[in-house]
Formats: structure tokens, C-alpha cells, sequence
């Protein structure tokens, strides 16, 4: 199978700065890829070389298997690319932009419609369909270039901080977006450095500091490899809980390490022991029988790995 | 929220030929530059310069009988003077910041995301500004020939015009490519603007009176020159040739006299001229825009 991304010895210089050092990355097959790292960390660089809108010092770098350097055009056919909140011209309405984004990437005039119709439901921006783009808010703009990265249903999406700027509410949003394009079978290639975003909807990770990548791996190997046998989850209660009973009944369970009350009815818990200890204290958890209705992996996890490994490269 | 895709089988979609996708893309830029605040300012700077020539001429009819009578006349003044400011101030409008607004308006990183060439993006503009730059100077013609029915009534329109009109149209695309490879200089639209108005509106015309002046050659090398072949249709004889005709001018009397040269280039002369600076600076300009990069 081709893979869907490829980078080999990608580096790019901005005079006597790496912005990126040669970056090696293969990632194939349909999910969510987080691009981890602190801003100046090198990946919008990443991305743009990824669309040829800027160009490598040395190396190469493949969207579908076509080297995007000689062949931009094929190679970006079957990609949606949102980099650096992009601005769409003021005079047109979102109908006529992603008319145009249809039209440049040869959707059909007779699917043409409804491919933007269902987009612009994707992005809840069906009521705005015939205003002018240039009297919207940065959130609603925002809204519209995911849609026009949607707009033929691509393989591959590279998204720049889709986030970014926007509102809780409208953050909220575009990650339950992106959890919804996880349903459709595509690579989904994602720069952040929102680590709750990325523990939220993405599969595998890739952190990448000061120019280097220094790993890419499933958030759960992740976790695992780097929290040597720790972890932490995040328990959803149904029903308040006390501090002492907290004391008295989570904190002496097997392999908890440290209890930590976010609010009477969520406990973020460390443990340790690995995937078994992680077995054992949800079984330990259920027959406390204290109303658990949720766990989840604990944003803190990824949390401490990516401090841990950014600040190692201090 | 439901996606509409999620079970359905993929279809890679294959853009367009490069010229089908500059067909459309020229559609929608056309389109953006007919909505645009600059287009409506366009038109009234234009509808006022009409204004005022067709007040002025009603006004001074009695005092301008020579134009107002002989078809030649009138349109070799008033064409001729009248289409060149036109086409500056279309290029500067439509031109001056075609590209370098697309780095600082970040529109550029809408289209970026897309399959196509940027030779198709630069290609597509250019059109696109040319369109509209053909529409402001037909409506100066248009302005014009409603005078002209007026007060030549029936008198045939005169041949020198259309040659003229073709002129004109070939200078407007030259001064557009001119525009665009300023404009692709810069990632900031106010320098493109600057630049193109400064050098279209009284620079190049500097550059060739100097180069007239202290080099005493014929000022081939600059654009505005080939402009004259604009108004010379109008003269008699014209002067088809490749060569420029000189005209010399004595001011005062004995060591304090001074004499001034005046070249006007001769119609293929002005042609190759045009054609020289629309292919040297769409290659030039496109080969800059290839080589930017959006940082």
C-alpha cells in the first residue's frame, strides 16, 4: 500500500536556522495523527512543505506517493489542506468559494450541490451559505475553509491548528467535526499544541521540537513507553463524592499512586502497574460500586510525556 | 453530526486541465474584482474624467471648432490623451497589488491548498485584471463616441481609431505584465501599489526625458515610450516604422539657446516595444511568483 504521507530527510533552513531537520515520517492507512510540538517547534513548516508552499533545503516529501516538488497538482487532488487560517476571498459567499474550491478540484457539476450542501451542514454553516465571507467572524471563516477542505471528499487532510482562534465553543466544535471526519475512512494529519485536542481525537501522535521529530507512535504506546508504567485516567462519578471518601476508599486501592478531586464528581487518578494495573483498578474501581458512568485516559498523561521530552531537549 | 461520506465509497477526483482551471479560476477573480470597492472607484474616476471633458468641450466649443468638427482631430486628442491615464490607472487599480495581496490579504493560502500550478493562479489574475482593465477603457470609449455622435454627427468613425484601440489594448497588456512583476516583488500590497503608480504615472515617463535628454538617444528601453504609437495613428504621414521619428526644438538665441529633442516611436517600433516588456515581464513575474514562498 502507498502510503498516504511520506517525508524523507525533510529539512528546511531559514538562513542559518532549522526550522526542520530532517524529518523521516511514513504514515499510512485511515486515522488521526496529532503533530505535537511548542510554537517555533516546526510544524506549520512541516505542512507547508507538505503543499509545496515553501520548499525544502534538502529532502522530499510525498502525498500519496507523488513527490509534491515536481508535481504539486497530482499530489494534492486527493488532499484538503487548511494551513494558517487562510483567507477566502471578502466578496464571495461561501456558496461560490467552495463552488470554486469544487470546481478547481473537479467535482462534478452535478454532485457539485450537494457535496456543498453537506459540507456546509458539516460545519453548521448551512443559514450563511449566501452571505458575503467578508463580513464574517474568524470562527465562521474558520468554519468555511474546513469546508472547503471537505468540499471533494479527500483521502488525506492536513490541518494546521484548526483551532486555533477560535472560541471554546467553536474549539468544541471543530473537534467533534474532526471526530466525525475519523468515520469516514481518512488520514487525518493534524498539527496542534492543544494536548487535550489531540488526546481527544486523534490515534497516534508525532512530537516534534526544535526542528526534530522525536517520536510517532500510538497515543496508548506513547503513554505507555514514556509514563515507564505509569498512568492516569480521569473517572466520571453519577453521584457526588466527599473528600473522605476519597481518602478513605480510592486512595488505598492497588497501584494508585496519587488522587486528585477535580470536582466532586470527577477524580483524576495515577497509577501504576501498566495495562494490568490499569486492569486491575477499574475492576477495583466497579466494585466500589461508587457510580462510575465514565473513564478516560487522562489528558495529564500525555501531559507529563510531552513536558517530559520537550524539556529534555532544553 | 453526521458525515454524509462516512460509508459511501471514495471517488479521487482529478482537477481540471491547467487551462480549464485557469478559465475558471479567471471567472471568479473576475468576479471579485467586479464586486470590489476598487472597481466602483474606477468607474466614477473615469465617468468624471468623461464628465468633465464632454463639460469642457460644450463649454469651448466655439474656441475648439478645429476639434469639434474634423472626426481625426477630435479623437486624436481626446482618445489619445485620455486612454493612456486609463490604462495606468487600471494597471495600478487592478494590477498594483494582484500578487503581493495575495501573500498579505492571506488569500494566497486559500488557493495554495488547492491542485493547481501557481502558473495558473498568476496566469488566471492577469486575465482576470485584464478583463476589467478592457471594461474601464471601453467605458471611456464609450463616453467618448457619445460626444463624438454629438458633435461630428454622421461622420464615419475614423479607421486611425481602431488601429488605435488595438494599440491601446496591446500597451494595457503590457503595462499589466509590468504591473504584476512589481506587484510580485513584494509580500506587501501598499509597496505594489506605490511603486506601480509612482513609476506608471510620471516615473518611466522621467526615465525617458533623462535618457532623451542627457544621453541623446532614442528612449526605446522604457514602456511609456511605445505609449505615443497610441496618439500617432492620429498624425500625418504615420510613421509604420521600426524607427522613432525626432523632432528637434531651439529655445532662445546664440550661446544661451537651447535645443530639446522629442522622439515618438514609430508604430512597429511601439509594437515590438510592448510585445518585448508583455512576454519579459509575464516570464520575469511568473518566475518570481514561482520562486516566493508563503512563509
Amino acid at each position: 500500500m502507498t502510503p498516504s504521507l511520506e517525508a524523507h530527510g525533510l529539512t528546511r533552513r531559514f538562513g542559518s536556522f532549522t526550522a526542520l531537520n530532517s524529518l523521516d515520517l511514513t504514515i499510512s492507512g485511515a486515522k488521526c495523527v496529532g503533530f505535537l510540538g511548542p510554537n517555533g517547534a516546526g510544524k506549520t513548516t512541516t505542512l507547508k512543505l507538505f503543499t509545496n508552499m515553501i520548499y525544502p533545503s534538502e529532502g522530499s516529501c510525498r502525498i500519496n506517493g507523488i513527490d509534491v516538488r515536481t508535481d504539486r497538482k497530482r499530489a494534492l487532488a486527493d488532499a484538503g489542506v487548511l494551513i494558517e487560517s487562510p483567507e477566502i476571498y471578502p466578496s464571495l459567499t461561501p456558496n461560490e468559494a467552495l463552488e470554486m474550491v469544487a470546481d478547481l478540484r473537479g467535482v462534478p457539476a452535478s454532485e457539485r450541490r450537494e457535496r456543498i450542501r453537506t459540507v456546509l451542514a458539516e460545519v453548521k454553516m448551512e443559514q450563511w451559505a449566501d452571505q458575503k465571507v467578508g463580513r464574517f467572524s474568524k470562527g465562521m471563516k474558520q468554519r468555511i475553509n474546513i469546508a472547503a477542505t471537505l468540499v471533494h471528499d479527500p483521502e488525506v487532510l492536513l490541518l494546521d491548528e484548526p483551532s486555533t482562534g477560535l472560541d471554546p465553543r467553536g474549539m468544541a466544535e471543530v473537534r467533534a467535526i474532526v471526530r466525525d471526519l475519523k468515520q469516514s475512512r481518512r488520514l487525518i494529519f493534524m498539527s496542534s499544541h492543544i494536548l487535550s485536542e489531540v488526546v481527544d481525537v486523534c490515534d497516534e501522535v508525532a512530537l516534534v521540537d526544535k526542528g526534530k521529530l522525536l517520536f510517532y507512535d500510538t497515543l496508548d504506546n506513547v503513554t505507555a513507553k514514556f509514563a515507564a508504567g505509569h498512568g492516569s485516567v480521569d473517572v466520571g462519578l453519577a453521584r457526588p463524592m466527599s473528600p473522605e471518601d476519597v481518602a478513605g476508599k480510592i486512595a488505598p486501592l492497588a497501584g494508585v499512586e496519587k488522587v486528585l478531586q477535580l470536582d466532586p464528581k470527577r477524580l483524576r487518578l495515577r497509577f501504576q502497574g501498566g495495562l494490568d494495573g490499569q486492569e486491575r483498578l477499574f475492576d477495583a474501581l466497579a466494585a466500589l460500586r461508587i457510580g462510575v458512568i465514565s473513564v478516560a485516559e487522562s489528558e495529564s498523561a500525555l501531559e507529563e510525556v510531552y513536558l517530559s521530552q520537550i524539556s529534555r531537549g532544553d | 453530526m453526521a458525515t454524509a461520506t462516512a460509508d459511501a465509497v471514495r471517488v479521487a477526483r482529478t482537477p481540471p486541465g491547467s487551462l480549464e482551471q485557469v478559465a475558471k479560476l479567471t471567472r471568479y477573480q473576475l468576479r471579485e474584482f467586479l464586486r470590489s470597492r476598487r472597481f466602483l472607484a474606477l468607474t466614477a474616476i473615469i465617468v468624471a474624467i468623461g464628465a468633465i471633458l464632454t463639460t469642457v468641450v460644450a463649454y469651448f466649443r466655439s474656441d475648439l471648432t478645429g476639434l469639434v468638427t474634423n472626426n481625426l482631430a477630435f479623437y486624436g486628442s481626446f482618445w489619445a490623451g485620455g486612454a493612456n491615464l486609463v490604462i495606468v490607472l487600471a494597471a495600478v487599480f487592478f494590477g498594483g497589488d494582484a500578487i503581493a495581496g495575495e501573500f498579505q490579504n492571506k488569500t494566497g493560502y486559500f488557493l495554495m491548498g488547492l491542485p493547481v500550478r501557481r502558473s495558473t493562479v498568476y496566469v488566471a489574475k492577469y486575465i482576470a485584471a485584464l478583463l476589467a482593465s478592457i471594461a474601464m477603457l471601453g467605458l471611456y470609449l464609450a463616453i467618448l463616441l457619445g460626444n463624438g455622435a454629438y458633435y461630428l454627427h454622421a461622420s464615419a468613425l475614423p479607421w486611425q481609431l481602431g488601429v488605435s484601440l488595438v494599440l491601446a489594448l496591446v500597451y494595457l497588456g503590457a503595462v499589466l505584465g509590468a504591473t504584476f512583476l512589481f506587484s510580485s516583488l513584494f509580500k506587501t500590497s501598499a509597496y505594489g501599489f506605490v511603486l506601480t503608480a509612482i513609476l506608471f504615472l510620471f516615473g518611466f515617463t522621467l526615465i525617458g526625458d533623462l535618457v532623451t535628454g542627457l544621453v541623446k538617444i532614442e528612449p526605446w528601453m522604457v514602456i511609456s515610450y511605445a505609449e505615443s504609437t497610441i496618439g500617432s495613428m492620429f498624425a500625418s504621414p504615420i510613421n509604420w516604422g521600426l524607427t522613432g521619428s525626432v523632432s528637434r526644438m531651439t529655445i532662445g538665441m546664440g550661446r544661451g539657446a537651447i535645443t530639446t529633442t522629442t522622439y515618438t516611436s514609430g508604430i512597429a517600433e511601439g509594437v515590438v516595444i510592448m510585445f518585448v516588456y508583455l512576454v519579459g515581464t509575464a516570464a520575469a513575474g511568473l518566475a518570481l511568483f514561482e520562486s516566493e514562498e508563503f512563509t
